[in-house]
């Protein structure tokens, strides 16, 4: 090696500045070349405009639960019963796994409205129907892996970590409410 | 490469500028050397390669019927089933040809486990191994999420939704591999891609496999290294030969299946279209997947199964150093015998157990059979290769079969 190979006044020889300096924007351009390929992969534009659904409320007796789709996901609206308002209310929150009161869930007591996904794998619960098995808290009761929730949609026993989702919704009318 | 002496004046004009016949010749042909022990146990790497190229043959002829769209996809499957011709040949064919290639690979893998296949220095072509199983698993999975029935629609659902496990980022990488916010057909149509895709990125691992085992060439029932030519046979036509006999055992297997009980290892309710509102009453995964779904069940936290079902596979890539012992094959190892056979059957437990509902005595018996799982590699293998003393290795590969007479004059003629 000579001098006029390392330039002048030593340190960092130009040669190597060089090489890093075009290996770190080679891999900036690389990185950037490759985000729209990622990104392509995300929710395309037309899905995420069907961000919002309507629900008139008016047909639902009490004690009754419909499920509405929501961004391809079932959502669940319970008519609860005074029983499952005082059962829900009732519970000490500071004592559950995933702690939350049920006047934050459901600011209107009567409407319950859920995301109908379980928050483990993704398994869509029973307890919609009478029919169906509503687990040990008289809510929820998801068959893939055994998951109970209450009539808060709070997770009570078994694997999933987490309460059924509360999505956003609004009352447009006393019976009529978007979801999203 | 050796000259090769071609009679045919066309191939001897093509040898003289691509020199592919000698290559393969080399490859997998009488240039070839394969330790002369070789027993059944070593014909399922390629019938594995066999099963891997029946797959790719079949699924290409079935992917130009297929309509990859969740509003078409059933009823494009139901088509080939009831129209197209010999579409029902190929589709089950390619089923149960998927279920056969995973028996023949999880028979491989013992293999190498039994026989130390996978020590020193073959640790590359062990992990190379791995990768092409993950692969295996990965395009599986979405093979059978590809006719949309109701077990493809909630399998897709709830493997997914592993990443959901994942703090901070999981839900934003699941919708990203959905596409949605739902298991959805932008979810069905890159499976689909993708389906298509990973079966050649397992052929160029298989090429890196191979290029490992013939660095070292294969390892031997006896665990012991090659030491000169008497203890080797061509592989053409020795080996090349008694491969066919077990791709003909293989397709009698196969077309047992195909022929006679077609849906025997798929779920009825993957006839039903799938319905993104109604979960099926009991899901359970392909048997293939069967001890792994139940590892994944046996840990009471979301996050904590998804941890140790990747660690479970995981722990397969340090093995070649977990395992202290310097004796590769298992035949002279009378302790680490027991061993093995306690980890085969712990890893059949676990498939029962992955069948079963995750209730009463199931739950128990899964958390001990994953415990034990790990205890093998974690601390018995280590600890055995220190405590346990081998039986006598003999010293070539020939020696048991010709005599020590033989073995010595060869031995002798080695060293001129």
């Amino acid at each position: 090696m000579t001098a006029a190979e390392h330039g002048h006044g030593g340190g960092m020889p130009r040669r190597d500045f060089l090489i890093v300096a075009t290996g770190t924007v080679a891999v900036v351009g690389a990185a950037a070349a490759v985000w729209p390929l990622v990104d392509s992969m995300n929710p395309a534009s037309d899905t995420l405009a069907l961000a919002s659904t309507e629900v008139d409320l008016g047909p639902i007796a009490e004690g009754q639960s419909i499920t509405v789709q929501w961004r391809g996901k079932p959502v669940f609206i319970r008519h609860r019963t005074a029983d499952e308002i005082k059962q829900a209310r009732a519970t000490d929150a500071a004592t559950l796994p995933d702690p939350m009161r049920d006047e934050e869930r459901a600011p209107n007591a009567k409407w319950l409205v859920l995301v109908g996904v379980c928050t483990h794998l993704g398994c869509i619960p029973l307890g919609q129907k009478n029919a169906e098995p509503k687990g040990e808290f008289g809510g929820w009761f998801c068959p893939c892996h055994g998951s109970h929730y209450d009539t808060s949609g709070r997770i009570r026993k078994g694997p999933a970590p987490a309460n059924l989702e509360v999505p956003k919704y609004t009352f447009l009318t006393d019976t009529k409410v978007r979801i999203g | 490469m050796s000259e090769m002496q071609l009679k045919n004046p066309m191939l001897r004009w093509i040898e003289y500028r691509l020199p592919i016949f000698s290559f393969i010749d080399h490859s997998v042909g009488s240039q070839y050397p394969a330790p002369k022990n070789l027993n059944y146990w070593w014909n399922f790497g390629s019938l594995a390669g066999i099963a891997l190229v029946m797959q790719i043959a079949t699924g290409i002829m079935l992917a130009m019927h297929y309509t990859p769209h969740a509003d078409m996809a059933f009823d494009s499957v139901e088509r080939i089933m009831r129209e197209v011709n010999y579409g029902w040949l190929l589709r089950y064919f390619h089923a149960n040809g998927a279920s056969l290639f995973f028996l023949v690979v999880y028979i491989h893998i013992f293999r190498g486990l039994y026989y130390g296949s996978y020590k020193y220095p073959r640790e590359l072509l062990w992990w190379f191994g791995l990768i092409i199983f993950v692969l295996m698993m990965a395009t599986a999975f979405m093979g059978y999420v590809l006719p949309w029935g109701q077990m493809s629609y909630w399998a897709a659902t709830v493997i997914t939704n592993l990443f959901t496990a994942i703090p901070w980022i999981g839900v934003g990488i699941t919708e990203w591999l959905w596409g949605g916010f739902t298991v959805g057909n932008p979810t069905l149509v890159r499976f689909y891609s993708l389906h298509y895709l990973l079966p050649f990125v397992i052929v160029g691992a298989v090429f890196l496999h191979l290029w490992a085992l013939h660095q070292h060439k294969s390892n031997n029932p006896l665990g012991i290294d090659i030491k000169g030519p008497q203890d080797t046979i061509p592989f053409h036509p020795y080996y090349t030969y008694k491969d066919l006999v077990g791709l003909g055992v293989f397709l009698v297997v196969l077309f047992g299946f195909v022929f006679y009980h077609p849906n025997y290892m798929g779920h009825p309710d993957n006839y039903i279209p799938a319905n993104p509102l109604q979960t099926p009453a009991h899901i359970v995964p392909e048997w293939y997947f069967l001890p792994f779904y139940a590892i994944l069940r046996a840990i009471p936290s979301k996050l904590g199964g998804v941890i140790v079902m990747a660690a479970s596979i995981l722990v397969l890539f340090l093995i070649p150093w977990l395992d202290t012992s310097r004796v590769r094959s298992t035949k002279f190892r009378p302790v680490y015998r027991w061993f093995f056979i306690f980890l085969v059957i712990d890893v059949v437990l676990l498939g029962i157990v992955g069948a079963k509902p995750p209730e009463g005595i199931w739950i128990l018996i899964g958390r001990l059979a994953t415990l034990y799982y790990f205890l093998h590699f974690i601390i018995f293998m280590p600890f055995v290769g220190w405590f346990e003393r081998p039986l006598p290795i003999p010293d070539s590969i020939h020696q048991p079969v010709l005599g020590a007479a033989v073995g010595a004059a060869a031995a002798g003629e080695n060293k001129r």
